[in-house]
């Protein structure tokens, strides 16, 4: 038997069918298409499923998706509105913050939901801060540059 | 090439062209394909390192619901009979058919037996626990040692060591010797011999996107697959190989890639793909698990180097010899050569010998990893010369550019260098701020040197002139870092239009010709030379149709600026580019331009790298707090992505120096295929990586490009290992330096 789930994806209401065995990551990419959100690990060690569920953090690939029901998920594809980047996004492109891409997604989600919590974090707050989010391409110089840049971006700092 | 040649794009950081894509999530990697009718695909890997497969039963598996195929090697070609025999015995396609889906014995804990295809991925998994496989379990070969012990078990009972006269069965495959002079005479004439004995466990490339693909067939045996790899014409080649397809018939559409490092240069699920699609009449998608990556996709396996160095008090060494065993999984094949010719490559020795043997083990059959072979050849090597500079009381940089390989020197590999960057790297390191910098308590500083030849190999590449002016550039190399960036720069150059102007599409197989593998750091450089051929193409037709328009001679028409101009006539007004797309319908038709080659005249990379670390001696942990690297780049293209590649590199050179490895149980078992305990660096491990590119331009380039891919992976591991010597007295000889062991060796020092 599949379970029906109502939820908000990125501001817009969604149903979908699920199994017992789906986590939200698998109902979002397999269920839903919805492929920005990226798989690394599916055991919560690498953050590229990163999403914002009811304002907190979270691995997708560790959520059932049967718990998702009436609940807000923030991913990537919601970051900035249409034709708009965020200045997360804009600063990754900038300094070249990302090699290959797939774990872009999920940080630049992480990067999100940090500055959301501390708008002004030190290079050691972000690092630790986006410690859960794994990148093998570009030894994470121009993405904690990226983040504390568009910090400054976001606290309207920048010149 | 001039080198003081001013340049519009060229050395600019522009966005990249898929950058939008990749930070919206709108970009397709491996696993983000899906059709209507399609099913998922899951394999059946070995519980045992080496066993005898008794049988295999499908029944159970075939009639559960939804489970529309099963297969085995049964179903696939047998490769292994039919060529085995036409070569002695061996052929590397045996050993990939082998690999991709075992026949008869499995060679590691991983490997494929079984494969799956049903209507849902929990159905597949379901039936994964269907399958029954009799295994009579075999004693495994799990390190050097044990496989190269006198009447030790055989993995294969008929493998007879390649380059050795008169050999016996052995789990050696293959013995390989490289040098010029006699070392023997050399340390004759050495006042300090330092010899020392190296190893290093297996460490995974590490990529975050696991392998996948998605297979549709037809039945008129059209295939066409969609994969995330470093060359989907390697996977059309392979997957046509290994079932027996002609190559005309397979089309490969190339995923977007997340990460490979030389681990994505093979095929692991494509050839499973398709055969489950043509069994169940259906598309299928593979996606590895994690724990499937690490134990069924290749790392690069365990080495064991003895290295001697002998030098005069003055600092010039006099002989340099070495022997290099690496683990190459169950098949043969590791990079021991390359260890071999890259050990002693960044000095000029009169006397140097490498001896390597390629030595099979139960482990996963390792792949290409970043400068293969050469980063643990590196570790053996630098760290010596770090100890000779200690003897010697010489500075160990200035030791180093007493003897580097430049213009002139008869590398250790066999030729001459040409132009090199080797001197003006380490010279460049020397007067960084960094090196003269301050340390603290428990703190030191360690410098080492890495090399690595860059390739060039077979590219092609279209360059479309479309109507209204813009440009398409059709390349066959999968994005793995920025490429498409620094294919469009050079376009730009020699077009002289904007970038936003031209669009570089990563073509399938059906719409470029033939591409090697993104790989060998090439891309920038071979496929680069093929865009600006392909280019000079599309100009030397704007030419001709400026030319016919203005009823001149084409040679009296020339290309700037991104428009024809008549020599000598300033009156007549320029041809654009978009003016002369406008116009092509009536000028002789559609403009396009091709090129095709094997790019000859790779220019070799040298990086010199500095690393500051801090040593607690309570726990024995390591952490790295100042990195710099410099590099040779020829010319950076885009310097973002060339920095990129260096702090990259860097980092996952600091993971292998400090932290990863595989860990096997006594069973040959991997014990940690996952990002839990197989920790790869994290943003809180590592500090800011400096960078210095430096441009010795690679004379045999247009621009001079070198291929900066790989170097940055040499160097990291022994200028940790030095600069944990500088902070604590204890030289580390053995891989990785995990706090146990850290704190192992400061004990055995207090002890002395």
């Amino acid at each position: 038997m599949k379970r029906h789930i109502a939820t908000t994806i990125d501001g817009e209401a969604q149903e979908f069918l699920c199994e017992d065995e789906h986590t939200l990551l698998d109902a979002l990419r397999d269920v839903l298409l919805k492929t920005a959100t990226k798989e690394g690990c599916g055991t919560g060690d690498c953050g590229a499923c990163s999403v914002i569920l009811n304002g907190r953090l979270v691995c997708a690939c560790l959520v059932l998706a049967a718990e998702v029901e009436g609940a807000r998920i923030e991913t990537v594809e919601g970051m900035a509105d249409p034709g708009e980047l965020h200045p997360l996004q804009r600063r990754f492109l900038e300094y070249g913050a990302l090699q290959c891409g797939v774990c872009t997604p999920g940080f630049l989600v992480a990067a999100k939901s940090l500055l959301e919590k501390n708008p002004d974090p030190s290079e050691k707050e972000v690092r630790f801060g986006l410690a859960g989010n794994l990148c093998r391409c570009t030894g994470y110089d121009k993405i904690v540059r990226s983040v504390l840049d568009a910090a400054a971006d976001l606290r309207g700092e920048s010149g | 090439m001039n080198e003081d040649k001013k340049f519009r794009w060229v050395g600019t950081r522009p966005v990249r062209p898929d950058g939008i894509d990749k930070v919206t999530g709108r970009a397709n990697y491996g696993a983000d394909f899906a059709l209507p009718d399609m099913l998922w695909g899951k394999v059946l890997r070995s519980p045992h390192a080496h066993a005898r497969i008794v049988s295999i039963d499908l029944k159970r598996a075939r009639a559960l619901e939804g489970v529309l195929a099963v297969i085995t090697a049964e179903d696939m070609p047998d490769l292994f009979s039919e060529r085995a025999q036409k070569n002695g015995g061996h052929d590397d396609s045996n050993d990939l058919a082998q690999n991709v889906m075992a026949r008869g014995k499995v060679f590691y804990h991983g490997h494929a037996v079984a494969a799956v295809a049903a209507t849902s991925s929990v159905i597949a998994t379901k039936a994964l626990d269907l399958i029954d496989v009799e295994y009579e379990p075999l004693p495994p070969v799990l390190d050097i040692s044990s496989a190269t012990a006198p009447g030790g078990p055989l993995i294969h009972e008929d493998r007879i060591t390649q380059g050795v006269e008169d050999a016996g069965p052995s789990n050696i495959a293959k013995k390989v010797q490289l040098g010029h002079g006699d070392p023997t005479e050399g340390f004759e004439l050495a006042d300090e011999v330092i010899e020392h004995e190296f190893t290093t466990r297996p460490v995974h490339q590490g990529y975050i996107e696991p392998h996948a693909c998605l297979a549709q067939t037809s039945p008129d045996g059209r295939v066409t697959l969609w994969a995330s790899s470093q060359g989907h014409f390697m996977v059309r080649d392979y997957t046509a190989k290994l079932l027996d397809i002609d190559l005309s018939l397979i089309q490969v559409i190339p995923a977007e890639i997340g990460g490979g490092f030389g681990g994505k240069t093979t095929v692991y699920l494509e050839p499973l793909a398709v055969m489950l699609s043509r069994k169940s009449g259906r598309s299928v998608k593979m996606v590895m698990s994690r724990e499937e990556v690490f134990r069924a996709s290749g790392p690069t396996l365990g080495t064991r180097i003895k290295l001697k160095l002998g030098a005069t008090r003055d600092g010039v060494f006099t002989a340099g010899e070495a022997t290099l065993h690496y683990e190459a999984g169950p098949f043969g094949g590791s990079s021991v050569m390359a260890g071999c010719m890259t050990i002693f490559a960044a000095y000029g020795f009169p006397h140097v010998r490498s001896t390597g043997y390629d030595v099979m083990v139960n482990k996963p059959k390792g792949a290409a990893y970043r400068a293969p072979g050469a980063p643990m050849a590196a570790f053996a090597l630098e760290t010596v010369i770090d100890e000779m500079a200690e003897r010697l009381k010489i500075d160990p940089v200035d030791l180093r550019l007493r003897n580097a390989a430049k213009e002139g020197t008869l590398a250790s590999f066999g030729p001459r260098y040409r132009r090199i960057g080797c001197v003006e790297t380490l010279e460049a390191l020397r007067d960084h701020p960094h090196y003269s910098a301050p340390l603290g308590p428990n703190q030191g500083r360690g410098v080492a040197v890495g090399f690595w030849f860059n390739a060039g190999l077979q590219s092609s590449a279209g360059v479309i002139l479309n109507p209204d002016g813009t440009l398409t550039v059709l390349s066959g190399n999968p994005d793995i870092g920025g490429s498409r960036a620094s294919l469009a720069l050079m376009a730009a150059e020699e077009f002289g239009i904007d970038y936003d102007q031209i669009e570089v599409v990563v073509a399938d197989t059906q719409s470029v010709g033939y591409n090697d593998v993104t790989g060998g750091s090439r891309v920038t450089f071979a496929t680069g030379m093929a865009v600006i051929e392909a280019a000079g193409d599309v100009i030397r037709e704007l030419r001709a149709r400026a030319a016919a328009i203005w009823e001149v001679e084409a040679e009296s028409v020339v290309w700037e600026q991104g428009e024809a101009r008549l020599l000598g006539d300033t009156a007549r007004a320029p041809l654009s580019l978009a003016a002369l797309a406008k116009q092509a319908g009536r000028t002789g038709g559609p403009i396009s331009g091709r090129a095709a080659l094997t790019a000859r005249g790779v220019g070799m990379g040298f990086g010199a790298h500095i690393c500051d670390v801090e040593v607690d001696p309570e726990t024995g942990r390591v952490e790295v707090i100042r990195y710099t690297a410099v590099q040779d780049a020829g010319r950076a293209i885009h310097p973002s992505y060339v920095e990129g590649q260096m702090q990259g590199g860097a980092v996952q050179g600091i993971g292998w120096a400090l932290n990863e490895e595989y860990v096997f149980d006594s069973d040959g078992r991997l014990e940690n295929p996952g990002f839990l305990d197989y920790r790869i660096p994290v943003t809180s491990d590592v500090p800011m990586i400096d960078t210095v590119i430096v441009e010795v331009a690679n004379p045999n380039h247009p621009y001079g490009v070198r291929g900066v891919g790989e170097v940055p992976i040499v160097p990291p591991i022994p200028a940790v290992v030095n600069a944990v010597h500088a902070a604590t007295g204890v030289r580390y000889r053995d891989l990785p330096l995990s706090p146990p062991k850290v704190l192992a060796g400061l004990a055995v020092q207090s002890d002395d």
